[in-house]
């Protein structure tokens, strides 16, 4: 199950948030600054899991990130969900917003947080639920090939 | 009405929309708080306007406040309003809000209910579909419990846009509201077949998601997902499926072994590295659940790892930290086949990644072994070195000591190298794990005695140099090692040999700046010091030097007794006291020495951490009774106190211990000293342990002296293990040669002889020995400790409540709650719509629940057909249990011989054992039959009550009448009684609590209480009832004889072999035999025959012998040893009691003789 969606940029500002478990306001900015020291000492080129520890109050969570220029997805998930399949996820994430909002950049999550369906992006790349709305979008990518990097990413500001 | 909707929307073009809002709070970046908190005023004002679109617009830029970290519960109200709106852009913002800020604790949520309900019934699909994915995140479990059905019924929606929805929402209503999960089952599970894969991907999820916490309950749906994964080539599917595999192959072996083909091709043919991955780690899951060694599955395993290989060795850091993770669940069941590579972890520790550094470490746990140990350690130590933060090297500190100091020590072959390991350690500035490395000292230097003069020249060293340890700060928690070097040296003083420096190095002034608890001990062990000091001196008369020493004492304790700590003050103005009255004594010349020592006298040994727990509680002790009488509620209020505290105060004198005098103290030790001796668990101090050090070879060699100043080093004083790791090669290689000529001699000498001897050269693991015996003091645990592992659960587990059997049919009360339409609510939807929905909900059921019927018969089939499979495996198992059993490693032996036995013992419960099929078999006799009514029964042991059995009786309705008004009466004897209900007479009958009609039989039980079992009994009873027809109704009677075998007050319980050979032992069993001739059925269907009818269990079976046990009611201890001859089976059996014993085999004889 996910458990949570952040997206943040590099200076740890939440752009795009999403809990899927009931927490208070502190706990949540807590949770987005600790994650964002934890993956901001990372060098680009290392492995985009982590242990998260007691973060969100259970061992077993894991973070999943990827970092698009300026901005940082995080996915924290249990033990259920395939890591290299929510990296998978995040680059569906990521490419549906750019359908979205044509060559989507971090302005476009700032300004358009209600619009285009933003809001619904998450819902419908990640269901409701938690549970990975699976192949709604992914039907069209072969989620096998992890090697496919965002083809846009140069316009990702 | 019209100016003023003209002039809202005049309003609303200066109100501040979303983007205006996060523009400004750009603009505003000095002063964002103010300008946020100007911002919510605004927005305030904006909710109390009527005009929706205000409000919607009010709420939108709230939520995005909530993203970062403003509260806005107490817009509640209005967000529901905004949820409410006709419109589906207010709406969908509404819905944002409530699931970004609605929680359990919203007060208001109950009003959404019928809001929601009519989303989730509208035209629109959107609407519905907003609304659940609103749900979903603040759903209550009183909203669970309104809206189960409606979303059930949307579960089969045209759409499948919704269908999916409601199917990943219903999730969340299982979690809040456990009693919908039976209900919504069957369609939860048709889902899996729907035709879209969007519907049927998010099924999947459902259910793999349940079945990960309650897995149980889903194995009968592994044949659906068997099928599913092999015919689906959606790899989002796949995973899920292939993960919810490897939480269920644990609870079913045969599952493991169908899925190994299926997983390999998919390992073998996918490009996709995700399932790739996934597909490698559940076969990993499905090997640890089979037994290791069969070849066939060497292969896989050997696949497993090299696919692994691949992925550590990609340049992908992703890959490679998901290999090593996996790499370490495979070395927990095959070490083997991961130490080979070894070279590959070792690369990975040099990685730059943490995450991959710190797996690596967790796989080289499993790797070390007597070889390699030192060279793996020092290979950390490198990195101990070159860490950079404290997180990671501390990680590798507590590595190093995981790794030596797992299974007891294992892999050291010279503690010597360990505790100078240990030393190196403590050189590590700003660890936390200070107390880790002292809590190993301490337990070395108390379990293995050979080490201990090393250990304390050692710590004495330590204690030298406190000032190099302790220099930094107070905090520094690598001081804790101070504690444990202080109370060796004092503990095992008489090991010391420049005592009195290190008495000087603990009495100097910086020592009061360490932590109470440490300066505690350092005062402690300063007297133990003192003592064994004084004694040196007074026995080589150099009376002035035990002077000295205690003058020194006196002057320097006095800045403990003003220490802070309470301890600190108390432990030392005790001791300055008694010092001081040691000098007294002396001045007289009297000598003091041998009653100082006996102060510290005696041995401390290592406690178990569970010890306590597992102390057993004695029989007849019951921790919940009351000791005194409870005081009765029938005091009157003002008297209460004053008897409450006067049964205190005599339960405070009863407690005072009396005065123990030295004598009974001197007895009570010699009591204790023989009662250790007794105690299995208590491994003695052998004569001299200094002697038999001296006598170990190859320590000569490694003189401690040369650990002196003299050795350039990097702290002075400090030891390295290098030296240890050097001396240790040449001590093994020495032992080689030595090894070598030996052999060499023995070929020399057996050449002619053997020839075999030639091949065994290579030197294997064992063949180093380690550089001391190591005596391993094992710790103190209580007699007869119980090996039971409780495992906590925590009964808060949220997902404890849907451990739910979902094979059971659905009984008429388990249906979803529907809700009607209130009456206000009929205003708005038309009326005919409440009950069509209503009838559709219910219509399904019906047919899920035949569906369910016949699923169940078929899966009775399949039982039968798997059964037979398990017997086949069964004699397999057999052989590997012997094999087990032989193997050292005893614990897991046990555990396992004991499943396998439990398993035997259940199959051969159920009647099959081999390929060919037994008769059916069933324990129901007959009890009486007339015309009219046919009765069978059964009788079971109850396991609660000592002293009751229950009947349970067949009525089966022969005739075509209908029966009813039946009464069952049965007369008592002295020793066996129907239980009644209260009130009626011994002569009344029990009426049986329903009515037959005609060809018709159901099952009634009776409890009956007994006060004998060792002997058969038979009560006459009678059936009473009324048969009624077309032509009237007439009264009829039968008349029965219930016949309470012995066998009957036997409950098949399960047996450990190892606790039957003690019951055997024990002594205090009667024993008695049989023989019965002319047996001509094989050995399986007697035991199955025995097992099924008199109620025993296997305990263990070698070919046509075998054990078994069963326990009555009264606790009874029944064992028999099966054997078969040729055509004959004689049976021992052993028994509490002689009577019970010899009743029950004649009932035997009888059963056997009928084959």
């Amino acid at each position: 199950m996910i458990n949570a969606i952040l997206v943040f940029n590099n200076h740890g500002k939440p752009r795009l948030v999403r809990f899927y478990q009931h927490l208070t306001e502190e706990v949540q900015q807590q949770i987005i600054r600790e994650t964002f020291h934890l993956v901001l000492k990372r060098d680009d080129h290392i492995c985009n899991f982590l242990e998260c520890g007691s973060l969100f109050g259970g061992s077993d969570y894991k973070l999943i990130y990827r970092h698009y220029a300026t901005l940082y997805f995080v996915f924290c998930v249990d033990s259920s969900e395939s890591e290299l399949g929510i990296l998978d996820l995040i680059q569906v994430f990521v490419e549906t917003l750019d359908k979205c909002f044509e060559n989507v950049c971090e302005l476009d999550l700032i300004f358009h947080m209600d619009k285009g369906g933003l809001s619904a992006a998450p819902s419908r790349a990640v269901s409701a639920v938690k549970n990975i709305n699976l192949p709604e979008i992914p039907r069209n990518i072969n989620i096998g090939d992890i090697n496919i990097k965002v083809p846009n990413l140069s316009q990702f500001m | 009405m019209a100016l003023k909707m003209v002039k809202g929307s005049i309003d609303r073009m200066f109100d501040k929309n979303l983007q205006d809002l996060v523009r400004g709070i750009r603009n505003h970046k000095e002063d964002e708080a103010k300008y946020i908190s100007q911002c919510i005023d605004e927005i305030k004002q904006e909710l109390k306007q009527d005009n929706i679109a205000v409000k919607a617009n009010a709420v939108c830029k709230l939520t995005y406040l909530q993203m970062l970290g403003y509260d806005i519960s107490w817009a509640a109200f209005n967000i529901i309003e905004v949820m409410s709106a006709s419109k589906f852009t207010f709406k969908r913002i509404g819905y944002l809000a409530a699931s970004q800020c609605f929680h359990e604790g919203t007060d208001v949520i109950m009003l959404t209910t019928n809001q929601i309900r009519k989303d989730l019934s509208s035209p629109n699909q959107y609407d519905t579909g907003v609304a659940l994915t609103g749900l979903s995140c603040f759903v209550t479990p009183d909203l669970a419990r309104d809206l189960a059905n409606d979303i059930m019924t949307l579960m089969s929606h045209t759409k499948p846009y919704i269908r999916k929805k409601a199917v990943l929402i219903m999730y969340k209503v299982f979690l809040k509201y456990p009693e919908s999960l039976r209900p919504a089952f069957p369609r939860l599970k048709e889902k899996l077949e729907d035709p879209d894969p969007g519907v049927q991907s998010a099924a999947v999820n459902v259910i793999c998601e349940l079945a990960r916490r309650n897995p149980k309950n889903y194995l009968s749906l592994a044949p659906l997902f068997f099928k599913l994964m092999t015919s689906s080539t959606n790899n989002w599917v796949l995973i899920k499926i292939i993960k919810l595999f490897g939480a269920l192959t644990p609870l079913e072996p045969r599952l493991g072994k169908k899925l190994i083909e299926p997983l390999t091709n998919l390992i073998h043919s996918t490009s996709a590295m995700s399932l790739l991955y996934e597909c490698v780690n559940t076969v990993i899951a499905v090997l640890i659940s089979l037994s290791s060694g069969m070849p066939n599955h060497s292969a896989s395993i050997q696949l497993c790892v090299q696919k692994l290989r691949i992925l550590i060795e990609d340049s992908d850091q992703n890959l490679k930290y998901l290999g090593l993770l996996a790499m370490s669940k495979i070395l927990k069941t095959h070490p083997k086949s991961v130490q080979s590579h070894k070279d590959l972890i070792l690369q990975c520790l040099d990685d730059k990644d943490e995450s991959i550094r710190l797996r690596a470490l967790d796989l080289l746990y499993g790797m070390v072994s007597k070889k390699n140990l030192m060279e793996i350690v020092k290979k950390l130590m490198i990195h101990v070195d070159k860490a950079e933060g404290t997180t990671y090297r501390d990680e590798l500190l507590t590595k190093i000591i995981d790794i030596c100091s797992q299974s007891n020590y294992q892999y050291i072959t010279n503690f010597e190298w360990y505790i100078s390991i240990l030393v190196e350690l403590t050189r590590l500035e700003g660890t936390r794990h200070g107390h880790l490395i002292a809590a190993q000292m301490l337990d070395v230097a108390i379990r293995v005695k050979a080490i201990r003069k090393f250990a304390v020249s050692q710590m004495a060293m330590l204690l030298d140099n406190a000032h190099l340890i302790a220099s930094n700060t107070q905090r520094n928690g690598i001081c804790e090692v101070l504690y444990a070097a202080a109370w060796i040296c004092g503990e095992f003083s008489e090991h010391l040999e420049e005592a009195n420096q290190t008495l000087e190095a603990m009495l100097r002034p910086k020592v009061t700046t360490l932590p109470g608890h440490i300066q505690a001990v350092y005062v402690q062990n300063m007297v133990k010091l003192y003592a064994s000091i004084l004694q040196q001196k007074e026995q080589a008369g150099e009376k002035e030097a035990a002077q000295e020493i205690t003058q020194l004492m006196i002057e320097r304790l006095p800045q403990f007794v003003q220490s802070a700590d309470l301890e600190v003050q108390e432990r030392a103005s005790c001791i300055l006291q008694l010092i001081k009255y040691i000098q007294k004594l002396q001045i007289k010349e009297v000598p003091v020495a041998e009653e100082v020592i006996a102060l510290f006298a005696g041995e401390l040994n290592p406690v178990a951490p569970k010890a306590q727990k597992k102390v057993p509680v004695p029989e007849g002790l019951d921790l919940d009774a009351w000791i005194n009488e409870p005081p009765s509620d029938s005091e009157s209020e003002d008297e209460k106190p004053k008897t409450i505290f006067h049964d205190e105060e005599q339960r405070h004198s009863r407690h005072r211990q009396p005065e123990i005098d030295e004598e009974e103290l001197a007895r009570r030790r010699e009591a204790r000293k023989q009662e250790q001796a007794n105690n299995p668990f208590y491994i003695k101090s052998s004569p001299s342990p200094q002697k038999r050090y001296q006598d170990t070879p190859g320590v000569e060699h490694i003189p401690v002296v040369q650990i002196d100043l003299s050795v350039p080093l990097k702290v002075p004083g400090m030891p390295m293990s290098d030296q240890y790791v050097k001396l240790e090669e040449e001590r093994r290689h020495k032992q080689k040669l030595e090894k070598d000529k030996k052999k060499k001699k023995q070929k020399k000498e057996k050449r002619g002889k053997h020839h075999r001897h030639n091949s065994l050269q290579t030197e294997s693991e064992e063949d180093i020995a380690p550089a001391h015996r190591v005596d391993i003091i094992t710790e103190e645990m209580p007699e007869n400790a119980l090996p039971s592992d409780e495992d906590d659960k925590d009964p808060n587990d949220p997902y404890k409540a849907l451990d739910i059997d979902l094979d059971k049919p659905l009984a008429d009360s388990e249906k979803l709650p529907v809700q009607r339409h209130r009456n206000v609510e009929a205003l708005k939807s038309p009326d005919s719509e409440a009950p069509l929905v209503e009838k559709k909900s219910k219509k399904p059921k019906k047919k899920e629940k035949k569906h369910k019927d016949k699923e169940r018969e078929k899966d009775k089939g399949k039982k039968k057909e798997k059964e037979k499979k398990k017997s086949s495996k069964h004699k397999k198992k057999k052989h590997k249990k012997e094999k087990e059993e032989k193997s050292k490693d005893k614990k897991k032996s046990k555990k396992k011989s004991h499943q396998n036995k439990e398993e035997t013992a259940e199959s051969v419960q159920n009647g099959t054992l081999e390929d060919e099929p037994l008769p059916p078999m069933s324990s129901y006799r007959l009890l009486a039959e007339n015309p009219y009514i046919k009765m069978t029964y059964d009788i079971q042991g109850n396991l609660q009550h000592d002293s009751q059995v229950t009947v349970s009786v067949i009525f089966e309705n022969k005739s075509s009448s209908f029966l009813k008004s039946m009464e069952l009466n049965v007369l008592d004897s002295l020793n066996t009684k129907m239980l009644r209900p209260e009130g009626s007479s011994v002569h009344d009958g029990i009426p049986v609590p329903f009515q037959l009609p005609p060809g018709i039989s159901n099952e009634a039980q009776f409890v009956f209480t007994l006060q004998s079992i060792v002997m058969a009994q038979k009560l006459k009873g009678t059936l009473s009832f009324i048969v009624k027809n077309d032509e009237g109704s007439t009264h009829d009677k039968l008349d029965f004889k219930l016949h309470f075998s012995c066998a009957s007050y036997l409950i098949t319980t399960p047996c450990y072999s190892d606790a039957f050979a003690k019951l055997l032992e024990s002594g205090d069993l009667h024993m008695s035999s049989i023989k019965v001739d002319g047996i001509s059925i094989s050995f399986q269907h007697l035991l199955a025959k025995i097992c099924f009818h008199h109620h025993f269990s296997v305990v263990e079976r070698v070919d046509s012998c075998a054990s078994m046990y069963s326990r009555s009611i009264q606790g009874h201890h029944v064992c028999l040893l099966v054997k078969k001859g040729e055509n004959s089976i004689s049976i021992d059996g052993k028994c509490n009691d002689s009577t019970l014993l010899s009743n029950l085999l004649d009932e035997m004889k009888e059963t056997l003789s009928k084959c």
